[in-house]
C-alpha cells in the first residue's frame, strides 16, 4: 500500500445503517429478551390447551402455529447468541413479540372460550387458522392462481414498462408520440379497465393478467425515463471519449444509472399490482385469493375470509422481500453512498 | 524527443452565449502546436479557456472558428486516441475499480481479445487489492489513478488531462505526479495537462503554456529545460517558479492572481 493516502473506507455493514453500534448485549440481558420473545406465545398456547372452550372449533392449526412460532423464535435465539449485532436485532422485537402472544391469547379468550365476540364477524384465532388445515386444498389451488396470475401480470408489467420507458428515455421521437399517452393513460387506476378487460379477452386469466400488467407498466415505464434522463452528462462524455457508441451509452450507461428509479417504480407497481390483482379476482375470476374472498362471503364464512387475508398478507409480504433482495443485490454499488 | 508534430491548434475561437445572452469570448484565435510524446501544460487564472481548449481538442465541443487536426486529420468527435481525465468523478459509480478500467475496452468492443490488460493496469496504478471496490470506497487519489488507467488502457496517442489532480491533497498529489510522470516515460504517450499550479507545471512540463483572461489567449510558452527527474527544491527550479510567479502578475490584469485561490 505503499505512501498512498488510502481512505478508511471499510464498508459499513448493511445492518448497521440507521442504528447505533450497540453491538454488545449482555447475557441476562439477552436471556430476559428470549424469555420475553417466548412467553407470550407460550401463554396463548397454554390458554389455548387448558381453559375450555365455548365454541366449536379445531384448535389444531393454532397450537401448531404457536408452536412453530415458539420453536423458531427459540431456534433464532441460540443461532443469534454468539453475534453481537445478530442478538441486539432479536432483542430489538422481543416487547413486540410478546405483545403479540398476549394479543392472540385475549383474542382466543374472547372468541373461542368465553363467546363474548359477536359471530359470525370476529371468529377466534383457531377458527381462522383451522380453515388453513380444513380447506388446504381449496386454498392452494387458489393461493396457486393468485400467484400464477401475480407472476405472469407482474412480471410481464415490469418487462413492458421497462421496454417503454428505455424507448422514451432514448428517442426523442418515441417520447414526443408515446409519453404523453404514458401520462394520461398512467393516471387511470388500471381496475377502471375491469369492464373492457373481462369481455374482450377470451379468459378472465388473460383479463386478469392484462390489467395487473397495465398497473405495474405505468410506474416503471415512468421512472425507467426519468432515471435515463437524470444521468450527469459526464458519464456520457467519459463513454465517448473512451470510444463508446450508441449501444454502449445506453445500454452501459443510461440505464445503468436508471436502476436505482426502475427499482422505486417497481416498488410502487408492486403495491398496486396486489391491489389490482386482488380486486380483478374478485370481479369475476375463476379462482385465486380474491375469488376465494367473494365465495366465502356468500356463504358468510368470514373465518375463511380472514384466512385468506392472512394467507395474502403472508404471501405479498414475502414477495416484496424477494423484490427487497433482487434490489439489494443489483444496488450493491450504492450501500454506503446513499443515506 | 522527436520534433514531429501531433496536434495542431489553428486560428480556433469558441464563444458562448450564457443564459442572459451574454457572449463570453473563451477562447479568441488560438494557435498551438503539440508534439508528439512532449509533455505539455497548460496554466493560467480560472475562466481563461483552459476547459474549453481540452474539450475542443477531445472533439466534445466544437469551435466556431478555426480548426483543430491530429496527425493532418481533422478532429470532429470524440475518439479514444485522445484520451480525456476529467477533474474528478467521472468514475461509474455502478462499477467496481475493476470493471470501470475494462469499461475502457468495453466501449470499443474489444474486451475479449484484451481482457488481461486489466489486471496488469490495476497493477501499474498500484491498486491491486482493490480491484473489487466501488469509486466510494476508494480515495480521491485512487479514483484518479483508475481514471487514468481506464483511459489508457485505450492506448491513446494523446493524453488530456484537465486538473486531473485538482481535488487532490499535497501528497497525492505528488504521488500522482510521480505515477504520470511514469507512464509517460514508458509509454511515450502525448500529454496536454491542465493546471492551476505552478510548481505542478514545471515539475512535470517540456513546455508549459500560459493563458490569460477575457478573453482566453495563449499570452506565452516556455520551454522548461530543467533535466528528470527533477528537484522541487532545486535552485533552477526555485527560480523558474519565481519567473512563472511574475509572468502570472504582469499577465493577469487582476491584482491578485486566481490561481492562488
Ligand atoms: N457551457 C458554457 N456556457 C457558457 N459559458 C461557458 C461555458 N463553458 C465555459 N464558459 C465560460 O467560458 C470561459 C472559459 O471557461 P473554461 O471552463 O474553459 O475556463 P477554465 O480556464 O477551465 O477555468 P477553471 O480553471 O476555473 O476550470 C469562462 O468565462 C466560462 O464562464
Ligand atoms: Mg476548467
Amino acid at each position: 500500500m505503499n505512501n498512498m493516502a488510502v481512505k478508511n473506507f471499510a464498508p459499513a455493514p448493511v445492518s448497521n445503517r440507521g442504528r447505533g453500534p450497540k453491538s454488545t448485549v449482555p447475557n441476562k440481558k439477552y436471556l430476559v429478551g428470549t424469555l420475553f420473545s417466548l412467553i407470550g406465545f407460550a401463554v396463548a398456547e397454554v390458554v389455548s390447551f387448558k381453559v375450555p372452550g365455548t365454541q366449536e372449533v379445531n384448535d389444531l392449526a393454532y397450537r401448531l402455529g404457536l408452536l412453530g412460532l415458539i420453536v423458531l423464535y427459540f431456534g433464532i435465539a441460540v443461532f443469534s447468541w454468539f453475534d453481537g449485532e445478530r442478538r441486539a436485532k432479536f432483542l430489538s422485537r422481543a416487547s413486540f413479540r410478546f405483545a403479540m402472544g398476549i394479543v392472540l391469547t385475549v383474542w382466543d379468550l374472547l372468541s373461542t372460550k368465553l363467546d363474548i365476540l359477536p359471530m359470525p364477524f370476529f371468529p377466534g384465532p383457531s377458527k381462522v387458522l383451522g380453515v388453513i388445515l380444513e380447506e388446504s386444498d381449496f386454498l392452494l389451488v387458489n393461493t396457486g392462481y393468485s400467484l400464477r396470475l401475480y407472476f405472469f401480470g407482474f412480471l410481464s408489467g415490469v418487462i413492458f414498462g421497462v421496454g417503454t420507458g428505455i424507448l422514451i428515455g432514448w428517442f426523442a421521437k418515441v417520447n414526443y408520440w408515446v409519453f404523453p399517452v404514458l401520462k394520461i393513460t398512467g393516471v387511470v387506476p388500471a381496475v377502471a379497465w375491469i369492464p373492457f378487460a373481462m369481455t374482450v379477452f377470451p379468459n378472465s386469466f388473460i383479463g386478469g393478467v392484462f390489467l395487473v400488467s397495465i398497473c405495474a407498466w405505468f410506474p416503471v415505464a415512468f421512472m425507467t425515463a426519468r432515471g435515463m434522463a437524470s444521468t450527469q452528462k459526464v458519464y456520457f462524455e467519459v463513454a465517448k471519449t473512451l470510444g463508446a457508441k450508441q449501444r454502449y451509452l445506453l445500454f452501459h450507461v443510461a440505464l445503468p444509472n436508471a436502476v436505482p428509479q426502475i427499482f422505486t417504480g417497481i416498488t410502487t407497481a408492486n403495491a398496486l399490482a396486489f391491489t389490482t390483482l386482488v380486486v380483478s379476482e374478485m370481479m369475476g375470476a375463476q379462482g385465486g385469493l380474491g375469488y376465494y374472498i367473494n365465495w366465502a362471503k356468500a356463504w358468510s364464512a368470514y373465518y375463511k375470509v380472514y384466512a385468506a387475508i392472512i394467507i395474502m398478507a403472508v404471501l405479498f409480504s414475502l414477495i416484496m422481500k424477494v423484490i427487497a433482495l433482487i434490489q439489494g443485490r443489483l444496488l450493491i454499488w450504492q450501500r454506503g453512498l446513499v443515506k | 524527443m522527436s520534433q514531429e508534430n501531433l496536434l495542431e491548434i489553428v486560428s480556433v475561437d469558441r464563444t458562448y452565449v450564457d443564459t442572459d445572452d451574454n457572449t463570453v469570448e473563451a477562447l479568441r484565435d488560438i494557435n498551438l502546436t503539440v508534439r508528439k510524446g512532449e509533455f505539455l501544460t497548460i496554466i493560467g487564472p480560472s475562466g481563461c479557456g483552459k476547459t474549453t481548449l481540452l474539450r475542443l481538442i477531445a472533439g466534445l465541443d466544437r469551435p466556431e472558428a478555426g480548426e483543430i487536426l491530429l496527425a493532418g486529420e481533422k478532429i470532429t468527435a470524440p475518439d479514444p486516441q485522445r484520451g480525456y481525465v476529467f477533474q474528478q468523478g467521472s468514475l461509474f459509480p455502478w462499477l467496481t475499480v475493476e470493471k470501470n478500467i475494462a469499461a475502457g475496452l468495453k466501449a470499443r468492443g474489444v474486451y475479449q481479445e484484451n481482457k488481461a490488460d486489466v489486471a496488469q493496469f490495476i497493477e501499474l496504478i498500484g491498486l491491486h487489492g482493490f480491484a473489487k471496490s466501488y469509486p466510494h470506497q476508494i480515495s480521491g487519489g485512487m479514483a484518479q489513478r483508475v481514471a487514468i488507467a481506464r483511459t489508457l488502457i485505450n492506448r491513446p496517442v494523446a493524453l488530456l488531462l484537465d486538473e486531473p489532480m485538482g481535488a487532490l491533497d499535497t501528497f497525492s498529489r505528488a504521488d500522482l505526479q510521480d505515477k504520470l510522470l511514469e507512464l509517460w516515460e514508458n509509454d511515450g504517450t502525448t500529454m496536454v495537462l491542465v493546471t492551476h499550479d505552478v510548481d505542478e507545471a514545471i515539475y512535470l512540463s517540456d513546455r508549459i503554456v500560459i493563458m490569460t483572461p477575457r478573453p482566453g489567449k495563449i499570452s506565452e510558452i516556455l520551454d522548461v529545460h530543467l533535466p528528470r527527474p527533477r528537484q522541487r527544491g532545486d535552485a533552477e527550479f526555485m527560480a523558474l517558479r519565481k519567473n512563472l510567479l511574475e509572468k502570472f502578475h504582469l499577465a493577469s490584469s487582476m491584482p491578485q492572481p486566481e490561481y492562488a485561490i
